[in-house]
């Protein structure tokens, strides 16, 4: 039984492996995707319409490639400064369910692309546009709305002590085998 | 709860000997200065001990009080001294609210408000709205209201919340700051706007939070914006008509911070030409920060302005190497012109993030056996100090609390000296750095008596690590590189609240409190000390043994400056904005998430609980004797 399991996990691995997430490694265009209405609020007189959606955003959320980019993009476009790693601080938290100008993919992208009256800056003349929307892919994720599996780790640098995953096993903690 | 040095003398009511003096002083304040000497003199050496005599603000920079309370410092020496004594150390207990007012704006709240005539004036944070309200009547119901309509932008490049620490009458008008860097005249009778003037630009990370000083015509005004990599600068506005009469920058070469001939620094370290560009990376001076955002006191009889500049930009020292001048240090300025006369650097090549724009009380007194003209500063990198107003020499340098980031001052060179093993870098953390970046205190200003020779330092309790990064300077974008995680200090009180006795340059009594204290206080001719706790309580005691005498609980908590006056009654009144906030209470304003160690640059890992004590608020609190 054990050998058999011992033969399966490599087999699994490699088919595991063939499932490689798709990737675009030429973005289409480094200038942006034209107007894109972003309604902020679900308010609409005369109903409730299906909010538009844009076909960049599916190819960017949730997708581990484009986060961890994201991720080294919010240090280096200093949106880290303002929203520290997360929890915030000249502006708001990124890493908790309240969302000003709305949650979506196409919101978070229209908020960095032309900034928001109270504070947030445009970014639309600085960052190209597939970088804005791998930016918007990790702040989605900064507040668990990504597979954990797919979304960039903290930096555990600061930290005093290992994330929770390095940690000896709670379990045999104190005790020799 | 406090570690007591002086035995607690027998509570005596000490109010009406003086009270009568005041109210004697109040008939006629512009008379012969030899006169206000005497009067002072008098003051001071009639009620107390001739110890507490030796040390006494210079006449002409702290005349008699009038009962009014006109800029935030209370007078020129910065003393926040009121000769006021209806409430004493006896009857305090029976303080009661008269009445409340709401700033309708639920941010910090740190101004002072201020009391001209039968008027009190308020500035709330941004929006910045002036509030104008008539104590002559019951309740004290507004006489008029003004709204600047600053730039909702601005909100975004402000470092620490939206603040501002309050507004400056002079000459019937009303002067005051906006966040998106006007600085506006008012008609104070009637809230009409005179003049404003637009010295700031929010897209280069620009902001005005600090309270102006209105100097011999003049309206003195810094910037804000040392972690969005602004340079500083001081101006000097025309109170006639808002025209700027002269600029001197914190960083540069000399013409542009007004370094000529007459400049004389006590220092070495401090002569050269053009410091301001030969002590950094090439440019580098042009996004460096020293940024006036603090207290300017100003000296009439040596026609002497002091001011202090802020931390060099970009937090991360490998950034920058050199002194970074003139960053983190004091400038004395004259008065007219602005020209630099010395200056002194109390963190040459800052390592943490300390600003050296901290109040600055002037005071004679005797040291070492002879009469000196001083100035006192408990600054931000933990040191107590005594400097010589007139040349800028250290004359001393103490510790008032846990500072491990260095590890003293050399009096001969004059030059901190910077504990290495606490040194940062790009990719290092370093634990356990006492102060913290926002220092053993911060902006929050203390009070002079001379009736004890205390002064009295509300301060934090904190320590840090940090981890520099890389960091891109964008304009308007934070230029910080730094990771920062804060943490309680030694005792694990967060704040603490200091009684430090001047001429033993030790602390006569210390009471520990959870949060920093992060109020401003006032000190009082009935021997009472004003201070508020980011809990929300209002709390008075005794400025001799430190007891506490009285407490209310406000619906915020409180990062204001108390202040006091006579009321058109001829009562005395104490007077404070509640409403949590500022840097240390980003927490609750801002609504951060405490799950990230790093938010609001590192302060909110210390604060994670402030949430659970307290909500955000804005209101006037002003109390009486029944």
């Amino acid at each position: 039984m054990r050998r058999a399991l011992a033969m399966l996990l490599p087999l699994t691995l490699a088919l595991v492996a063939c499932q490689r997430e798709e990737r675009d490694t030429r973005p289409q265009s480094a200038l942006g995707s034209g107007e894109q209405p972003t309604p902020v609020t679900t308010l609409e007189p005369g109903g409730q319409r299906p909010s538009p959606t844009d076909n960049k955003a599916a190819s960017f959320e949730a997708n581990a490639f484009h986060m961890s980019e994201g991720k080294r993009l919010f240090g280096w476009f200093n949106c880290s400064g303002c929203h520290a790693n997360g929890g915030g601080g000249m502006g708001p938290a990124l890493m908790d369910e309240k969302w000003i100008y709305g949650s979506s993919m196409e919101s978070i992208h229209a908020t960095i692309r032309d900034g928001r009256p109270n504070g947030m800056p445009s970014f639309g003349q600085k960052i190209p546009d597939d970088q804005i929307w791998e930016l918007a892919a990790f702040v989605r994720a900064l507040g668990g709305n990504a597979p954990s599996s797919a979304a960039p780790q903290r930096n555990d640098d600061m930290m005093v002590h290992p994330s929770e995953n390095r940690l000896p096993d709670a379990a045999t903690l104190g005790k020799s085998p | 709860m406090k570690g007591m040095l002086h035995p607690a003398p027998a509570r005596v009511d000490a109010g009406h000997g003086a009270r009568a003096l005041a109210t004697e002083n109040s008939f006629r304040t512009g008379i012969l200065s030899v006169m206000l000497l005497a009067c002072g003199l008098f003051l001071s050496g009639a009620s107390e001990p001739a110890s507490a005599a030796a040390i006494a603000p210079p006449a002409a920079a702290a005349p008699p009080d009038d009962g009014q309370w006109t800029m935030p410092a209370k007078n020129y020496a910065s003393t926040r001294f009121s000769e006021l004594s209806e409430i004493n150390e006896g009857n305090v207990k029976n303080l009661q609210v008269a009445f409340t007012f709401s700033t309708g704006v639920n941010k910090g709240q740190e101004a002072a408000p201020l009391v001209v005539g039968n008027n009190m004036y308020i500035v709330t944070p941004f929006p910045n709205i002036v509030y104008a309200l008539d104590l002559s009547r019951p309740g004290a119901p507004m006489k008029w209201k003004y709204e600047p309509n600053p730039e909702p932008a601005a909100q975004g490049v402000a470092c620490c919340d939206v603040v501002n620490r309050g507004a400056a009458f002079a000459n019937g008008r009303i002067f005051f700051n906006t966040l998106d860097g006007h600085t506006i005249a008012l008609d104070a009778n009637t809230g009409k706007p005179i003049w404003n003037t637009h010295i700031g630009n929010i897209n280069i990370g620009e902001t005005i939070t600090m309270a102006p000083l209105v100097v011999k015509g003049k309206v003195l005004v810094g910037n804000s914006g040392g972690e969005m990599g602004v340079r500083g600068w001081v101006k000097a506005l025309d109170a006639g008509d808002g025209h700027v009469v002269w600029t001197a920058y914190g960083t540069g070469p000399d013409k542009d911070v007004l370094i000529g001939p007459d400049f004389k620094p006590h220092y070495d370290m401090d002569r050269g030409t053009d410091l301001g560009v030969t002590t950094w990376p090439p440019e580098a001076w042009k996004i460096g920060g020293g940024n006036m955002w603090g207290w300017i006191s100003y000296d009439p009889e040596l026609n002497l302005i002091f001011h202090g500049t802020g931390n060099p930009g970009p937090w991360n020292p490998d950034l920058r190497p050199g002194d970074n001048k003139w960053t983190s240090g004091i400038f004395a300025r004259d008065a007219d012109t602005g020209a630099a006369k010395w200056f002194y650097q109390w963190s040459p090549h800052d390592l943490h993030d300390y600003d050296g724009i901290n109040e600055q009380i002037l005071l004679d007194m005797t040291w070492q056996g002879k009469p000196r003209r001083v100035l006192v500063r408990p600054e931000r990198n933990g040191y107590l100090y005594i400097l010589d107003r007139t040349t800028g020499e250290v004359l001393s340098a103490t510790a008032y609390g846990p500072v491990n980031s260095s590890k003293g001052v050399d009096l001969k060179t004059g030059r901190l000296i910077a504990n290495p093993d606490k040194r940062t870098g790009t990719g290092k953390v370093v634990r356990d750095i006492c102060p913290t970046a926002s220092g053993l205190k911060d902006w929050q200003p203390s009070a002079f008596s001379p009736r004890t020779g205390l002064l009295y330092i509300p301060h934090n309790n904190l320590c840090m690590d940090e981890e520099g990064v890389e960091v891109n300077y964008i304009a308007g974008t934070p230029y910080v590189g730094m990771n920062v995680r804060m943490i309680p200090g030694p005792g694990g009180n967060r704040g603490a609240f200091t009684a430090w006795d001047v001429s033993a340059a030790k602390p006569a009594w210390v009471l520990k409190e959870n949060f920093p204290v992060w109020s401003g206080t006032v000190v009082t001719a009935g021997d009472v000390v004003f201070y508020g706790t980011m809990e929300g309580w209002f709390k008075a005691v005794s400025a001799r043994t430190g007891d506490l005498l009285w407490q209310f609980k406000t619906s915020s908590g409180i990062i204001g400056q108390p202040i006091t006056y006579r009321g058109p009654d001829g009562h005395q009144y104490v007077a404070i904005l509640s409403g949590v906030g500022g840097w240390a209470g980003a927490i609750v304003s801002g609504d951060l998430d405490p799950r990230d160690a790093t938010a609001a640059l590192g302060f909110v890992n210390a604060m994670k609980d402030l949430k659970n004590a307290t909500t955000a608020g804005g209101t006037l609190y002003v109390f009486r004797l029944p």
